[in-house]
């Protein structure tokens, strides 16, 4: 048993539980030869009800892979996935899962069918899992959303091209509650917005999450973002997660070198602030998922890698209260 | 004499269904080896200001005559393409956004960095080479040789966007313009290459106009800051001063809707509503209409940039409310503008 399972509450069912997942893809190296791409390489976590967890990494660490391997967009190659203890396993496990847990993309304007008016985009779900067989009742509850995620009713028979960038990340919140879904996904739902309209999008998943008790996997890659909108945050790199704890404490004390070089990178907006900054440095780019370096993914960066770094993977090993992370050298520099 | 003098700037494009000023009277300076940020969301024009320093605007834009862009003294407006080549690469560089579309893709990267070098100096192909070498050893590039040899596909976005960055610097320009240089790349690979520009600023000693939609970035970069919105400028001042002395409720606006920090999980405040169309500008100042603060004034009368202190200018109407209360300042008619701006002008 991992230290992550040892932690959940036998008592408290979290309301998702992802257990050692894995996707892999097979990337065609010629005619009769591939090579499995290890997108997500092992990944567990849990989510509790009315909580949200924060996925941030760069691009290519898995984690919109992860987001979409959980509703089984993507077939897992391996792992377990639980909803409120039940472990999805049928065809008709997924589609009562994918009743509850619904999401929302990065891009509000290639997400949208341009040729479905706003009220069938908010519905489809709807008829997918034949949930309103009344139309009068389904178009009340249509309008109903709209309402409740800041649009105009009145607007229901447009077209998403004739919304804003901020009003169409709207029409794709209504869509992911038009199933009264307990759990969203936000692939990086405000980095294609607006600085002054990300604001408005943010305090909505706030208020959704405050009136209807929902859970969040926030995906995005604008730290000082996903710290405000987080309870916890897991860090993620080349597939794995190397470091899980409480927004504040991660952010405050991160224990994990990519973490900590992670963290001080983001440009903070106070100059004050920005001009003391130390910086940790990270050489290089992230290595390609086909050809990850053996053990821990992040040796080839890391300015701390010793020999036992290149055998094994560290055990991702609990170290204070709910603060998990995979590193053999961290009392080193800590 | 300031190395780079714009006043009264004006961008336009025509289009089908109108005139767009997308950048409408703005005025500023930049001084050797300054860090100039210009902030704005998406439509503000502050990727048109940069392009009208260029002048590489699209075919329907149009500079308005009386603006004026002056670098070391030369008037740049209508001065005519011979002497803008002169210009473009030599004196002023640019990197963009996207370090992907940047570079040819069919060309190896030495081959474009001689091109460049070749054209703006008297170099030769032997020479041109060198420089090159050179170049890429400054942005970091290990093995510069072998990688000369190598096309844009074999590098990485952020090895991609340092030799845009080495190309940009090889005739040692007065000025880099760099439009979002960072937005397509990830943190750590943002915070190398914003690094890299530091270290080069202080380096070669090059002024840099950074665009950016990030307030992270330029409270990092910059010097100097211009807040733009549709298609003018706000405020302008010291990084300081707008961000620990804000005079303009849509800089006030901006500094309140993003997590700090510090910040823990009290709400944001949005600013409300969302852009202006840049084809039907109010009379009164654009933002009045997303302002919590908006007086009568504001919807009806444009405020003048107004000094806050002598590193500090904004356009804002609040800066002069407790002169309007005090009674020490009546608009006149003269100048179009009236204290109880009650009907629309037009």
């Amino acid at each position: 048993m991992s230290d992550i399972e040892k932690k959940i509450d036998p008592k408290e069912t979290p309301l998702i539980e992802v257990k050692d997942l894995k996707q892999y893809f097979n990337i065609s190296m010629g005619l009769f030869k591939s090579k499995p791409l290890k997108a997500v390489d092992g990944v567990s976590f849990y989510i509790n009800k009315g909580e949200t967890l924060g996925l941030v990494g760069e691009s290519g660490c898995g984690k919109t892979t992860v987001g979409r391997t959980l509703i089984n967009i993507y077939k897992p190659t391996a792992g377990e996935i639980f909803f409120n203890g039940k472990k999805i396993v049928t065809k008709k496990d997924i589609s009562e899962f994918r009743k509850k847990a619904t999401m929302v993309f990065q891009d509000p304007y290639s997400s949208l069918n341009p040729r479905m008016t706003v009220a069938d985009i908010i519905a489809e779900p709807m008829n997918i899992h034949k949930m309103y067989p009344n139309e009068s009742e389904k178009r009340e509850k249509v309008l109903a959303l709209m309402e409740h995620v800041g649009l105009n009713s009145e607007h229901a028979s447009r077209y998403a091209h004739e919304f804003s960038g901020g009003q169409r990340q709207r029409i794709g919140i209504a869509r992911a509650l038009a199933v009264n879904p307990d759990f969203i996904i936000c692939d990086e739902p405000v980095s294609a917005l607006d600085v002054s309209i990300q604001a408005q999008v943010i305090n909505m998943f706030d208020e959704l999450q405050d009136k209807m008790g929902l859970s969040y996997l926030f995906i995005a890659h604008d730290l000082l973002v996903v710290r405000h909108i987080s309870h916890r945050i897991a860090v993620m790199y080349l597939g794995k997660i190397v470091e899980m704890a409480d927004a504040d404490e991660i952010y405050d004390h991160p224990l994990h070198p990519y973490s900590k070089a992670l963290i001080s990178a983001v440009p903070v907006p106070d100059p004050n602030i920005a001009r003391a900054n130390q910086r940790i440095p990270l050489g290089g780019d992230i290595p390609s998922p086909l050809n990850a370096p053996s053990g821990c993914p992040f040796r080839t960066r890391c300015p701390y890698a010793t020999e036992a770094c290149a055998e094994v993977m560290p055990e991702f090993k609990e170290v204070s209260k709910g603060h998990f992370v995979a590193c053999h050298n961290m009392d080193k520099f800590n | 004499m300031a190395l780079l003098e714009v006043k009264n700037l004006r961008t336009s494009f025509f289009t089908d269904a109108g005139e767009v000023k997308a950048v409408n009277g703005i005025s500023f300076s930049l001084d050797h080896g300054k860090v100039l940020g210009i902030v704005g969301e998406s439509g503000s024009g502050k990727s048109v200001t940069a392009y009208s320093i260029m002048q590489i605007l699209a075919g329907t834009a149009k500079i308005h005559p009386d603006s004026s862009i002056k670098l070391n003294g030369q008037e740049l407006v209508g001065s005519g393409e011979k002497v803008m080549k002169t210009v473009r690469g030599n004196k002023v560089s640019i990197i963009f956004q996207d370090p992907m579309t940047s570079l040819n893709p069919t060309y190896t990267i030495g081959h474009q960095l001689m091109e460049a070098i070749m054209l703006h100096t008297p170099r030769n192909k032997a020479q041109a080479r060198e420089r090159a070498i050179e170049m890429l050893r400054l942005v970091n590039i290990n093995e510069p040789e072998k990688r000369m040899k190598q096309y844009p596909f074999e590098f990485s976005g952020g090895m991609r966007q340092r030799i845009v960055i080495a190309m940009a610097l090889a005739c040692e320009p007065d000025i880099l313009i760099a439009d979002e240089p960072t937005t397509a790349l990830d943190v750590t690979i943002q915070a190398q290459i914003l690094e890299l520009m530091n270290s080069l600023q202080k380096e070669l000693g090059m002024a840099i106009i950074m665009i950016t939609h990030d307030l992270g970035v330029v409270a990092q970069m910059c010097d100097e800051v211009i807040v733009m919105y549709a298609g003018s400028i706000c405020e302008q001042g010291t990084a300081d001063e707008i961000f620990y002395n804000p005079a303009h409720e849509y800089t006030k606006g901006l500094l309140r809707s993003i997590p700090t920090a510090n910040s823990t999980k009290e709400k944001l405040e949005p600013i409300t509503g969302t852009p202006i169309d840049l084809l039907n500008m109010p009379a009164g100042c654009p933002f009045a209409p997303r302002c919590n603060a908006a007086m009568k004034v504001c919807l009806n009368h444009r405020a003048e940039p107004k000094d806050i202190n002598e590193n500090h200018r904004a356009a804002c109407w609040m800066n002069t409310k407790k002169d309007f209360e005090a009674g020490n300042l009546v608009l006149d008619n003269n100048n179009d503008a009236k204290a109880e701006g009650g009907e629309d002008d037009e």
